[in-house]
């Protein structure tokens, strides 16, 4: 295109020079936003074809194939499906599987993909549980940093809701895990914290009062998919009260949790 | 009472001491070394496009927008039983695991209005202005049940999915934290594939003595939401 626009430039008025020019810059000015715009991953194809959903799910239609060796940009991912653009304009989305067998400057790609390798090495982690604390219902968060793989620190708050009194609980556990690589892994954790009870409105005599806590517990994650895992404990409590008799409390607890 | 405690607490130290150190002797039975182990590829056939020798891992994830967070606003309208229907609003937070599951978090507020017994007799309410604010949070899991497209026209298709949520969470109402259960489902209407909006119904169950006997409430809630997945 460029060898035709200057061999015949020399024979041109100086409104189509103009008017040339105007093409010229404006392809230029198109390039350098599609190049900016197109700040993407681009990876050539090197499964016979792939192949591109409508949306970012197993049951939806495939409506377009790109052919080996062809190139496609990488706009975004989510979860295990990645949303490509190929070079004639058409955008699917593609799964995971797919998009391995892709390659870019001669090599394969490999996406992270979590698994159950992670759940054993995996540094931070975080997740909700809920359960019963003495008979009274409790709502925990909590979020954990693994020393190592077998032992991690976990830092929890807790909403305690009963029928006489409700409460916050907040506490700092050491957990060892045995077997960090199993699937199912058990634990066991000790800790302490403090406790703040206020009793229902209904109860007279009631008195809000904040207590220290210490515990020691039992339980297991289980490895669910991706960055995903189940988690089910018990936890024997004593509270420390400025009675005569320290108070002693059950808990049981499951919920779900992530790493990363 | 305390001594059993205190029994586990002591039995508890020794395991896991013990146990710290059998992390140190899982190398010695070789536990932690299955990933080496891989064959020396053979020279590759002609037709192969990929050369087996290339070792993976070499480009791990290049830089790509992942968009598995989705946040947004809804308001809508909420009957509180026993207390008439009002405005509801809040924010929710989800983020999707996989193309079905997802987990989520949402906070909500409302205002209770007046019982039918205090309409009717004119009287002393039953609760106080503050007493009437009733707000709840949740956490839970979602899954989008029947994932589909709809069509506008000929020439247009939006991304949808009908979805079931469940969770657990707190609702403050007059005066009081009650544990709450919280039912649902939901349809996702993508507008693009980043923006989404939301059609909402969803109970919030719990227990309460609030005017006489203790019975379970259903305060149910229609909403009409936005998000956008980051």
């Amino acid at each position: 295109m460029s060898e035709r626009n200057t061999t015949t430039t020399h024979s041109m008025s100086p409104s189509r020079l103009l008017a040339v020019l105007a093409v010229l810059l404006s392809h230029t000015v198109a390039a350098g936003f599609s190049w900016a715009a197109g700040d993407y991953h681009t990876v050539s194809v090197a499964d016979p074809y792939l192949e591109m959903h409508t949306g970012p799910g197993r049951g939806y239609p495939k409506f377009h194939v790109v052919d080996r060796g062809e190139v496609v940009e990488i706009i975004k991912r989510r979860t295990d499906w990645f949303l490509v653009r190929d070079a004639g304009g058409a955008e699917g989305w593609v799964d995971r599987a797919q998009m391995e067998l892709t390659v870019s400057d001669g090599r394969n790609i490999e996406f992270a993909d979590a698994g159950q390798q992670d759940f054993t090495d995996a540094r931070w982690e975080g997740g909700v549980l809920a359960g019963d604390f003495g008979g009274a219902n409790i709502i925990s968060v909590y979020t954990g940093y693994s020393l190592n793989p077998n032992v991690a620190v976990e830092v929890w708050g807790s909403q305690i809701l009963g029928n006489f009194s409700n409460g916050w609980m907040g506490s700092v556990n050491v957990v060892h895990e045995t077997w960090p690589e199993w699937r199912i892994s058990p634990f066991f954790t000790l800790g302490a914290g403090a406790i703040h009870t206020e009793p229902k409105s209904t109860i007279v005599q009631g008195e809000d009062r904040t207590d220290q806590v210490a515990h020691a517990g039992a339980g297991v994650r289980i490895y669910a998919t991706r960055r995903f895992m189940l988690r089910a404990e018990y936890k024997s409590y004593v509270v420390f009260t400025s009675r005569d008799d320290n108070e002693e409390v059950e808990e049981w607890k499951v919920g779900f949790a992530f790493f990363f | 009472m305390e001594s059993r405690f205190r029994v586990l607490f002591l039995a508890m130290l020794p395991v896991v001491l013990g146990l710290s150190g059998c992390a140190a002797t899982k190398n010695l039975f070789g536990m932690g070394e299955e990933e080496q182990a891989l064959p020396p590829a053979e020279a590759p056939s002609p037709e192969q496009v990929i050369d087996p020798q290339v070792e993976r891992r070499d480009i791990r994830e290049p830089k790509i927008d992942t968009e598995n967070f989705e946040i947004g606003a809804f308001a809508g309208v909420m009957s509180i039983e026993d207390f008439g229907s009002d405005l509801v609003y809040g924010a929710r937070l989800s983020y999707h695991i996989t193309e079905g599951l997802f987990v989520e978090g949402t906070v909500g507020q409302s205002e209770a209005g007046l019982t039918s017994f205090e309409e009717l007799s004119g009287g002393a309410p039953i609760l106080s202005e503050e007493d009437r604010e009733f707000t709840y949070y949740n956490l839970g899991l979602g899954y989008n049940l029947f994932p589909g497209e709809v069509f506008l026209g000929e020439g247009r298709a939006f991304n949808t999915s009908l979805y079931l949520v469940g969770g657990l969470g707190s609702t403050r109402f007059a005066g009081d934290d009650r544990f709450t259960v919280n039912v649902g489902a939901g349809y996702r209407f993508l507008v693009t594939d980043s923006i989404a909006l939301h059609l909402d119904f969803r109970d919030h169950m719990f227990d309460t003595d609030l005017l006489g006997t203790e019975k379970t409430v259903h305060n149910v809630e229609a909403h009409l939401g936005m998000t956008v997945f980051f």
